[in-house]
């Protein structure tokens, strides 16, 4: 009980970690200053959120591992994030079509986890990571609007980043075996229930966009269960070098 | 002799100031969520604003020091629960803002006007003009969003209402 709580909540704090990560790699690259600043901000808010929540996943598993621990001492087979996550950043339109497709979902989750009171720690992390979130979502719905009600240009674009990435999203909705550990416990209902309203959602935006909403076809998997992209390990690599050549710097 | 330690310490809490608005205290922000003795060390709890707020750690550590002025054994807590809100900021604290040029969180945080795709009217705190124009949600920090004045020119800080 304690270890799929333990790795349900490395789900989450993955996901967080992760994306946070690659988001930052924007820092001092975006094409206009207001962006850069944004893209930052919203890295550090899902740092923290990482923070917390594999604070928490330390506990549960009682092995004393801290959250440094898990950030900089698992290898990519034991992440547990979405695959979506941790692609390369590609150009802007990729960067805000992934952050759109997730933001979208992630919203959901957390509203859901913020909502439930099974599990009183993750309800506290969500109810706080939710506010949060919902900036996130309010910033990369209006770059979609704005890319694809814009330009033939940045319309084109747009949309091909979001088919591109289209095949990621549903991996979101898959119920592996540990997460039926959450829904029987009531912390969280099934994911796949959360593929409708996330798809009504994404729907209503790409078409106030003027955008094409992909067709559902085959989908990648594998993230939940270790089953990475090798884009994962470029990017642990980068993340863990400073902690793990020297364990115990501290600055 | 308990209830005094406390009171000197809730008091001293009032001059530590925020290092990112540093014209405000802890206390003014609403992050200090209790103050209690428990087996003669002192607890505070703390708030953070953002998950992600790079100020936490530090505000843990002027806090942890400004409390051993007073008290030997201190532990800073973080709490999670109930998630930090605007809303603990009080009338005075915000005219306090606008003075030194952050125009404060307009409004409550049940208001989500914002994230339904209306603008909210964030007056400026320089020319007090109701025409302004939001930059970026993002601003300087993670509590801050970016506003520019259309009748004054001048970029402004607009502490997000959260």
């Amino acid at each position: 009980m304690a270890n799929e709580n333990a790795s349900l909540l490395l789900w989450l704090a993955d996901d967080a970690l992760i994306l946070g990560q690659r988001l930052s790699e924007w820092c001092g690259h975006a094409a206009v200053l207001e962006e850069d600043i944004a893209l930052s901000n919203v890295a550090l808010d899902l740092i923290g959120q990482a923070r917390a929540l594999l604070t928490l996943a330390g506990q549960e598993e009682n092995q004393e591992r801290d959250e440094d621990q898990l950030a900089y001492f698992r290898t990519d087979r034991d992440y547990r994030n979405l695959l979506l996550l941790e692609l390369p950043n590609g150009d802007f339109g990729d960067t805000i079509a992934r952050q759109f497709l997730f933001d979208q979902f992630s919203m959901l989750r957390y509203e859901a986890l913020a909502k439930q009171t099974a599990n009183p720690e993750v309800a506290a992390i969500a109810s706080k990571a939710i506010k949060e979130v919902r900036y996130h979502a309010a910033h990369s719905a209006k770059w979609i609007i704005r890319l694809g009600d814009g330009t033939d240009e940045s319309k084109s674009r747009i949309q091909k980043s979001i088919d591109k990435l289209w095949e990621y999203t549903g991996e979101f909705f898959m119920d592996y075996g540990c997460a039926q550990a959450w829904t029987d416990q009531g912390v969280l209902p099934s994911l796949q229930s959360f593929e409708q309203p996330w798809l009504d959602g994404v729907s209503a935006i790409l078409r106030e966009a003027t955008l094409d909403i992909p067709e559902s076809k085959w989908m990648q998997k594998g993230g939940r269960t270790g089953y990475h992209t090798e884009h994962l390990s470029y990017l642990l690599a980068e993340m863990q070098v400073l902690p793990r050549t020297y364990p115990n710097a501290k600055w | 002799m308990v209830t005094n330690v406390l009171e000197r310490i809730k008091k001293r809490m009032h001059s530590v100031m925020d290092p990112e608005l540093p014209f405000l205290t802890v206390m003014e922000l609403g992050m200090i969520r209790g103050i209690s003795m428990e087996e003669n060390t002192a607890v505070i709890e703390l708030t953070p604003t953002y998950t992600g707020c790079p100020a936490t750690d530090a505000i843990t550590e002027d806090i942890q020091k400004a409390a051993e002025e007073i008290h030997s054994k201190v532990i800073v807590k973080l709490v999670m629960t109930p998630a930090w809100t605007t809303d603990w900021i009080n009338d005075a604290t915000r005219t306090k803002m606008a003075k030194h040029g952050v125009a404060p969180p307009e409004g409550r945080s049940a208001d989500k006007a914002f994230l339904l795709g209306d603008e909210r009217i964030v007056p400026c705190p320089r020319c007090k003009t109701n025409r302004t124009k939001l930059v970026s949600p993002f601003g300087s920090t993670a509590c801050k969003a970016h506003y520019t004045c259309l009748d004054c020119l001048e970029p402004f800080d607009h502490f997000k209402c959260i």
